[in-house]
């Protein structure tokens, strides 16, 4: 995010004349409306956001914002994004991804993009399964996942998006559902990173892939399914009646009771979004065993690229002359005379 | 050296004046620094030159094999110089492997300069030496003289304390100082490079500067015969002026950077390691006071990606690689075609296919650059012919990428890049500047901004997110003609690929008329190149034309779209002889274009053409 002055905008302004072409009942809806929602409480300019994409359902996000956009190819919206921000660092740039654009394809890009901490916000809109080529399974499709390139399942291992974020060197991690009134609140807080800020979205595909997160996006399950963080709050879910402990045996997350309130006897962690090993154990609880680790997980900034970048070229340029002729006279030279 | 008499018999007459000169020893002797401080000093000397550095892939390939020998040669002399020269006239071989792979280069009579030191019964055993060679009289047919160099570099450096290993290093300068003597070369601005180069190690500059004169005293005083006494070749007359040496690298990076500013933009540069276009990345990363961000990125769809992002967003995006590398950045070739946004690719061609010979030179990726794309995918596509000519080429790859709002491919190579010649370094101010602008007028209230409304060249307006009022989507899927919004319909879809096609087209409309360089239209035989094979096609059609034969030479810089007179000029020729360091490339090209007869010359060997080749090649031609 930048510095910039508020700009006073309503949802409609954020809408753009272009049909909107995802399947009736697609979870991409609810996203478009969430960002489109979120932006005029950032105070956001429309000239100075732009929004790039890939290749994918999630990648048609660009055409339906009244922002700049840049429809990119497949899996290489980071190396647009860096682009854009190295030439402007003043542009707020949001990226939007999927599974299969952001983590196979593109999953090189999507590392360096994290390592190197480029301040932008990444909108990855996983869907553990690919859409728009019709219905082959992904990067993140659970083993045994029956698709037309898998008729007898899926055999490989998925990867966990958020861990492999963390992995990468991600200093903002955040989960949410596309339905989900939270969203805005993941949004808002990836918007105040400076740095990237890397936000899984759990995304229905009502076509290919219709539920595949239902076990914990039920409404009926959910309080027991879903665990939503917030920063120094403690770890609880299930109506207070359960939380998360560290268990020293394992390393790792414990789930407990939670008897009367009383959270701090049970030993029930607050959450810390600074604590990097306490984020990686949050992402990592597999789930069923566990409830699904939802909200800002991780937000712990450090220096961005793009303004290590812009000090470095002030800090060499110092007193350095831009005289193009100097430049190419340096060094040792001759003198033909007539 | 050769006696005069020699000379005459072995050379031709309009070479008297000029010496070729080729260093080659392991990778680790230090050749390729040799041959650049002797190349100064020849400079500065005042000759014309050329240069043809030529090293191994591998960077410490095993010590005295035969594929770990690096070479250096540097052609010189009192006239215009054009090629780094058929045969060397001195070879001078730190080590059996160098003497074995480049002895039989040299011309019959030219003078073996060798480090006897290097000699032993295990070095001439790698080299596959049953015997050695300085001692069996094998080389006859050459002058030989055999030094212990390295026995004469550590007695040289001896005050020093140096270790063995680190003293040896020092060797590269003691025969270095030797040629100096031997062609009457200033040693001080070697002794100021090593004074500068160990500022902070005093104790290396002092041996270096001592192993220098030592070679050079030795010179002086060792009582060589008449063979061996020093040369010293005039100053080659040139067009008054300031001149200093210049590689292809360094004149392209220059050249980017003057057309930057000429356009008034700021420069963004995304590259990623490879041979032999790593040179540009480095130079323009010591450039960030001329407002040049560059950019390592994680491979060499990131690195394009990240220029097309710059571009997108006001900066003149740049990048660069070589033939294994623009292979990969194809596909994004193609985004920057679909969404017509300026962007200059510099391809620093090498052997291939695949990795190919990466420190080899070819001229191999014509075809990539001018077909290399998914779909109909124009671009337009200039050629570097030499080292100085780089600058001008530069430019004109920006010029033409930002009046245009298209990506330019900008061809090297290897050659190229590497090599070094004299440079009349040109006056920025005598350039025509082509100031950008953005479009920054929105449109009334209610009204609609159109990406891909175009000028009367085609060109679609440029705009830099941020403007307000001008908000736009643009990407790789097919656009609307004007509005830029998805459109698959039929109509749409042939009128865009027409209207891609034809605005590259234009360009032909914008950069000068075909001309002759040698010679005239109408002439018998027409001999077509393009990039680096100009030096040695230019001094075979002197030598024709100097034995009175009709043809001409013809250089191409606009490989796509061609000249718009090419056809008709061609045509006025009754043959056409289309010599390139690949398997006949642009030669099918002017075939298709114009059905013409261009019969191709071709070599993939790694090496530039010599001139007697492409002088035998206008001799069959014009006889057959």
């Amino acid at each position: 995010m930048n510095d910039m002055t508020p700009v006073t905008t309503t949802l409609k302004d954020w809408e753009t004349d272009q049909e909107v072409r995802w399947c009736p009942g697609c979870g991409d809806y609810a996203i478009l409306k969430a960002v489109q929602r979120t932006m005029p409480q950032l105070g956001a300019d429309p000239a100075n956001t732009v929004f790039v994409s890939g290749i994918g359902c999630s990648s048609r996000f660009p055409y339906y914002m009244e922002t700049y956009g840049f429809h990119t190819i497949h899996g290489r919206a980071p190396t647009v994004a860096t682009g854009v921000k190295l030439a402007n660092p003043e542009l707020d740039v949001w990226l939007v991804t999927g599974d299969g654009d952001g983590l196979s394809i593109g999953g090189n890009h999507m590392l360096h993009l994290l390592r190197r901490n480029l301040d932008c916000q990444v909108l990855l809109f996983n869907n553990e399964i690919y859409g728009l080529t019709k219905g082959q399974y992904s990067p993140t499709s659970r083993p045994g996942t029956r698709s037309p390139s898998t008729p007898f399942g899926s055999v490989d291992r998925p990867v966990n998006p958020c861990a492999f974020a963390l992995g990468s060197g991600a200093r903002f991690v955040a989960r949410g559902i596309d339905v989900n009134k939270k969203l805005t609140d993941a949004f808002k807080a990836a918007y105040a990173h400076e740095g990237t800020a890397f936000v899984e979205i759990f995304q229905n595909c009502i076509v290919y892939n219709e539920d595949v997160f239902s076990d914990f996006t039920d409404k009926k399950t959910a309080p027991d399914t879903q665990l939503w963080v917030e920063h120094g709050e403690p770890l609880l879910f299930a109506n207070g009646t359960k939380g998360i402990a560290m268990d020293p045996a394992l390393f790792g997350a414990r789930v407990v009771d939670v008897a009367d309130g009383d959270w701090e006897a049970a030993g029930v962690l607050r959450h810390d979004q600074t604590n990097r090993a306490l984020a990686n154990m949050l992402v990592e609880m597999p789930f069923g065993d566990y409830p699904m680790a939802l909200g800002v997980i991780y937000d712990d900034p450090r220096p961005t690229f793009d303004g290590a970048v812009m000090e470095q070229n002030a800090a060499a340029s110092e007193g350095k002359s831009d005289d193009l002729q100097a430049l190419i006279e340096h060094g040792q030279t001759w003198k033909v005379g007539k | 050296m050769a006696s005069a008499a020699e000379t005459k018999k072995h050379k031709a007459p309009e070479d008297a004046a000029s010496v070729v000169v080729r260093f080659a020893g392991d990778s680790g002797d230090g050749m390729q620094l040799t041959g650049g401080q002797f190349t100064l000093s020849t400079a500065l000397a005042g000759n014309d030159l050329a240069t043809f550095p030529d090293f191994p892939a591998e960077i410490r390939a095993p010590q005295g094999t035969l594929f770990g020998v690096s070479a250096f040669q540097i052609h010189f002399g009192s006239h215009a110089i054009r090629t780094a020269g058929d045969a060397p006239d001195v070879l001078v071989a730190m080590n059996p492997a160098a003497l074995k792979t480049n002895v039989d280069d040299l011309r019959e009579g030219g003078l073996i300069i060798a480090d006897s030191g290097a000699f032993s019964a295990r070095n001439l055993s790698k080299a596959g030496y049953e015997e050695n060679p300085l001692e069996d009289g094998s080389l006859a047919k050459w002058q030989l003289l055999s030094l212990d160099m390295s026995e004469m570099t550590l007695e040289s450096v001896k005050p020093f304390g140096l270790g063995n290993k680190e003293a040896l290093r020092s060797k590269n300068m003691w025969t270095l100082g030797l040629a100096l003597w031997m062609f009457d070369r200033d040693r001080q601005p070697i002794v100021d490079w090593l004074n500068a180069k160990f500022a902070k190690k005093p104790e290396i500059a002092e041996a270096n500067i001592a192993a220098l004169n030592a070679g050079h005293a030795y010179g002086e005083t060792a009582e060589l015969g008449y063979a061996f006494q020093p040369r010293h070749v005039d100053a080659a007359p040139a067009e008054p002026g300031l001149y200093r040496t210049v590689t292809g690298a360094e004149a392209i990076s220059l050249g980017l950077v003057a057309g930057a500013k000429l356009a008034g933009l700021p420069m963004f540069f995304g590259g990623y390691p490879i041979t032999p276009a790593s040179a540009i990345l480095h130079h323009l990363s010591r450039l960030k006071q001329f407002g040049v961000t560059t950019f390592q990125a994680e491979d060499e769809i990131a690195a394009i990606g990240a220029a097309i992002g710059a571009s997108y967003a006001g900066s003149l995006g740049v990048t660069s690689s070589s033939g294994p590398g623009i292979a990969l950045k194809g596909e994004a070739l193609g985004l920057a075609i679909m969404t017509e946004l300026p962007l200059v690719i510099v391809n620093s061609q090498r052997g291939g296919p695949s990795t190919g010979l990466p420190t080899k030179t070819e001229q191999s990726d014509l075809y990539q650059a001018v077909y290399g794309r998914n779909g109909d995918a124009p671009m337009p596509v200039i050629a570097v012919r030499s080292p100085s000519d780089a600058f001008e080429c530069a430019i004109e790859a920006v010029r033409i990428a930002t009046r245009f709002m298209t990506p330019v491919m900008l061809l090297t190579d290897g050659y190229i890049a590497n090599a070094a010649e004299p440079w009349k370094m040109p006056d920025v101010s005598s350039f025509e500047p082509f100031p950008v602008s953005y479009h920054d007028e929105a449109p009334e209230k209610g009204g609609h901004f159109n990406p891909y409304q175009r000028d009367e060249k085609l060109a679609r307006p440029w705009v830099k997110p941020g403007t307000p009022g001008l908000m736009h989507r643009i990407g790789g899927i097919e656009k609307g003609s004007g509005s830029g919004n998805i459109d698959y319909s039929a109509s749409n879809h042939q009128e865009m690929t027409d209207l891609r096609a034809q605005k590259v087209l234009n360009v032909a409309d914008d950069v000068p008329e075909q001309a002759v360089e040698l010679g005239e239209a109408g002439e018998t035989l027409a001999v077509v190149g393009w990039g680096s094979t100009y030096g040695p096609i230019q001094q075979a059609v002197t030598r024709a034309r100097a034995k009175g034969r009709s043809v001409a030479q013809i250089h191409l810089r606009n490989i796509w779209p061609l000249p718009r007179n090419l056809g008709e000029l061609l045509k006025s020729f009754d043959k056409i002889l289309v010599p390139e360091m690949n398997k006949g490339q642009l030669k099918t090209v002017l075939r298709d274009q114009y059905l013409v007869d261009a019969r191709p010359l071709n070599k993939v060997s790694g090496q530039p053409f010599r001139i007697a080749e492409i002088e035998a090649a206008i001799e069959a031609q014009l006889d057959g």
